[in-house]
């Protein structure tokens, strides 16, 4: 899309895509869906634009929510905390916002800026800062690129709000994280002000076109009966990792994040075999029989519901549900030394080296 | 000793006497408004078929479409005060947001947000508002709403204030009946605040339909317990589905695909159940229904009850045919329902339904074909073609793949199924139907845990998984259960992070097939 208009008919399939490239994790793209829904019935349909037709000098800011997703499949939002987010960082700012970014095409995070650009009539750029989703709010393209992620903004429920200022990205998560618990588990942020100009040499372009095209391929392989998987696979060079049945799930939600493991026994063309998965929000590891890795984070492990095929969240995971694993390579930025420091298996507390889920399952 | 499977269903009520494996009878008599009438003629002409005695039949199981069946054809329903306590979160999305429109106006639109709540760690969001509930009530008793149903955020993790929300509303409107929504679903704000809505918008007709089964079943001389099946295939007591009918939205067909199973023997088809007023399409996958993932359907809401994969469509033999003035011929969703005996043409009523187009194609021999000779045969051929198309459209939903697989018709309205539905082999079993009954008559017995376990002094999860599964196991036995059948069906934790000494809330449900069953 150069320039397009995009209506509530257009939030099934974002939602759905946002769900694929949300690895898991995210938050429940279905409540996020209705708010934009919502909001573009409202206020009318929003326009999407590249990065290439923002102005160099014009302000730009990343509208999203940080938190547990299981949080919010329960505690849904009052409906204004972004808004007031953004309008806060403006006043802080001294300048009115001129553009709109998602920092995460993955989950809630795919469709609550279009929430935000319908209630504000502010534009959305076509992009990212991560390609998927990542539990961490520095985990972003723009921290590669020394954009700071103050003065950030976010807002609760009941009315609170804070400014944070910190001397890296990696600060300001932790300081945004503790409030995000106290304020009861999420918050609705504005942050990451930057220029068109940073936008550009930053952002993961195209992403919500793709997750966009993710939820029509989907749609229309269920359409044709065919499951979702094998097309998706095909378009975006993945590798199948498993399909079987959740037999057990230990999951917590601890410092601000839903942590757990699946153990699944596998079905059809990998009957008799075991995988484990690990997650923080998203999908992080996968393991397959005698716990080698199969896939690592910062690479894509997407889930489908194997009889339905539409994507899976860690808060669906249940004991008897079939599940389909697709691991897809991350976007090249991920792969450098900088962004494995960011999202490497190293930043979460895991001994592997990364490889590639190319190298890891070489096509049959 | 024998076992007594009833399904009552929209239009016909059937009844099956089984020894074992055996099916030693099964009869079909239709739906009455009172129901009792039905189900006695039912089970008397099963009994009298099967040539038994009586006082040795140990178990009645019923099956029953009823309470679908109003949702779906948004009848029977009564007005519910649908109170969320959360405010100021969740304002965003009302209660009832995703629904229907026609729906959501059968329940009435009468939505109230209250502040209160909880956080996901125990705090609260904000006090109860108490005196905010006591105006609802007077809303409610102004308004003569008949139900209330009360969510609030994290209910799951702490039932505290949805209680003491009961308990203010009962005091202020004495005699209603109110449901809570941890009663009935897990954690899932919208999903389990529309079940409790739906719930308690069934109340009245679930307090009706038990009563007059126990009625029917006192007036035939039985005085063995008898149960109703639920979603998941199990059995739950009669007083149970009083207080929560919408646990038993699926059983009609989890009992019809597990009976088209059993009388088939096959093990991976897609199941086609035509009742009078609907048809349920599934897909059986090892010999059991496959379970939806995610989220469920019902009467077009999304719910997270654990459900066989199926869904409904407004086609069953009591479904009304009308011509429209530009030619075309509607078909469904309107039923006479258990008035076909009465309304359609073939038995000398007014009405013109899908069985009057099979008896008048030839296709079916049922009632009195001279009453549909009259018919425009091309008005008959483009019903038919309607209802072919219907069935076609459904079946190639529940398609997982391209290759073949047989389609097993089952209900007293398979007469509307043709020989071969596309590229697809349609196999029809003896006893077709009534294979709602069979499938009630094989019910499952579960047992179940539902508890708080504190993680402490070296317990750990694993050992209070354990610990609950064998709880269930032994609940499920001495219910009846035959050991070697039990399998666990639903494990789950959560932990409660509120709670001092690292406790986990955990629900384990086993199942078991019903002692007597292999004998």
């Amino acid at each position: 899309m150069t320039k397009q208009l995009i209506t509530a008919a257009d939030m099934e399939a974002i939602a759905v895509g946002g769900a694929y490239l949300g690895t898991g994790g995210g938050g429940d793209p279905y409540i996020g869906k209705l708010m934009a829904r919502t909001a573009i019935e409202a206020n009318g349909p929003v326009r999407v634009v590249q990065p290439e037709a923002v102005a160099d000098d014009a302000l730009c800011v990343p509208v999203f929510m940080m938190g547990a997703p299981t949080v919010m499949v329960e505690k849904l939002p009052r409906g204004d905390e972004a808004l007031e987010a953004l309008r806060q960082l403006e006043r802080f700012l001294g300048r009115k916002a001129d553009a709109l970014i998602c920092v995460e095409a993955g989950g809630l995070n795919s469709t609550i800026p279009f929430a935000v650009a319908a209630a504000t009539g502010l534009p959305l750029i076509d992009g990212d800062g991560m390609g998927r989703a990542f539990p961490e709010l520095q985990m972003v393209s723009f921290t590669m690129h020394d954009i700071s992620a103050t003065p950030l903004v976010h807002a609760d429920d009941k009315g609170n709000s804070a400014i944070i200022n910190a001397v890296s990205n990696l600060w300001t998560e932790r300081l945004a994280r503790v409030q995000a618990i106290q304020m009861g588990g999420a918050s609705l942020v504005a942050a990451y002000p930057m220029t068109g100009a940073q936008m550009k040499a930053g952002i993961l372009r195209g992403t919500l076109s793709l997750i966009k095209g993710i939820g029509e391929t989907i749609a229309a392989e269920r359409v044709a009966k065919r499951h979702p998987g094998v097309a998706l696979r095909e378009q975006f060079d993945g590798r199948h990792l498993f399909t079987g049945r959740v037999v057990d799930v230990d999951r917590a939600t601890t410092g601000g994040f839903a942590r757990g493991r699946a153990v699944l026994k596998g079905i059809d063309g990998f009957a008799g075999r075991t995988f484990e998965v690990a997650f923080q929000n998203e999908f992080l590891v996968a393991r397959g029989d005698g716990g080698q890795v199969i896939a690592s984070t910062p690479d894509l492990i997407c889930a489908l519901d194997a009889d339905g095929g539409l994507p899976v969240t860690t808060e669906q995971l249940r004991y008897g549900l079939t599940v389909e694993f697709t691991g897809l390579p991350c976007d090249r930025q991920w792969r450098t030394a900088k962004g494995l420091e960011l999202a490497g298996p190293g930043y979460f507390g895991y001994d592997h080296a990364y490889e590639p889920v190319e190298a890891l399952n070489p096509a049959a | 000793m024998y076992r007594l499977g009833i399904d009552v269903g929209g239009t016909n009520t059937d009844a099956v006497i089984m020894e074992g494996r055996h099916v030693l009878s099964g009869v079909k008599a239709s739906t009455t408004e009172d129901v009792t009438t039905g189900v006695i003629e039912a089970l008397e002409g099963a009994i009298a078929k099967a040539g038994i005695d009586r006082s040795k039949i140990s178990t009645v199981m019923i099956g029953t479409t009823h309470f679908t069946n109003a949702v779906i054809e948004r009848k029977h329903i009564n007005h519910v005060a649908a109170i969320r306590l959360g405010l100021p979160a969740t304002a965003c999305l009302p209660p009832m947001v995703d629904w229907p429109n026609d729906l959501a106006e059968a329940v009435g639109h009468h939505t109230y947000l209250v502040r209160g709540g909880y956080e996901f760690d125990g705090r609260t969001i904000a006090p109860l508002d108490e005196e905010e509930l006591i105006r609802i009530a007077a809303d409610i008793r102004l308004k003569n709403v008949k139900a209330a149903a009360i969510t609030c955020v994290f209910s799951p993790i702490n039932a505290e204030m949805e209680q003491r929300a009961k308990a203010v509303i009962e005091k202020h409107c004495p005699g209603l009946p109110v449901v809570v929504s941890g009663d009935i679903g897990r954690i899932g704000l919208l999903e389990r605040e529309s079940a409790a809505i739906m719930n308690a918008s069934l109340l009245s007709l679930a307090a009706k339909t038990v009563d007059a089964f126990a009625k029917a079943l006192k007036d035939a001389g039985l005085s063995c317990p008898f149960f109703i099946t639920q979603n998941d295939g199990t059995l739950m007591a009669a007083a149970t589905v009083r207080s929560f009918p919408v646990l038993t939205f699926a059983s009609g067909p989890t009992n019809s695909m597990r009976g088209a199973a059993f009388l088939t023997g096959r093990k991976e088809a897609i199941v086609v159940d035509i009742g009078g007023t609907t048809s349920d399409v599934g897909a059986l996958h090892h010999g059991f229904p496959r379970q939806a993932a995610t989220i469920v359907d019902v009467g077009g809401v999304r719910t997270n009850f654990r459900m066989p994969d199926v869904f409904s469509i407004g086609l069953g033999g009591g479904s009304l045919v009308r011509e429209l003035a530009n030619g075309d011929v509607t078909v469904g969703p309107q039923s006479v329902g258990y008035r076909i005996a009465r309304d359609a043409l073939v038995f000398g009523g007014q009405t013109l339904t899908t069985t009057d187009i099979a008896v008048a194609l030839g296709k079916a021999d049922i009632g009195d074909a001279q009453k549909v000779a009259h018919l425009d045969r091309a008005l008959a051929e483009k019903a038919h073609a309607r209802i072919v198309q219907m069935l076609e459209n459904s079946v190639e939903r529940s398609r997982v793949s391209a290759d073949p697989i047989p389609v097993i018709a089952v209900g007293g309205g398979s007469i509307l199924m043709p020989d071969r539905l596309g590229d697809l082999e349609v196999i029809r079993p003896e006893n077709f139907a009534v294979a709602n009954a069979v499938g009630a008559a094989i019910a499952q017995i579960s047992g179940e845990v539902d508890r708080v376990f504190a993680l402490e002094k070296g317990l750990t999860r694993e050992i209070c998984l354990k610990q609950a599964e064998q709880e269930a196991t032994e609940r499920a036995l001495s219910a009846g259960a035959i050991a070697e059948t039990i399998q666990v069906i639903e494990r789950e934790d959560v932990p409660l992070a509120y709670l001092p000494g690292n406790a986990t809330r955990i629900h384990v449900k086993v199942v078991g097939e019903m002692g007597g069953f292999h004998g």
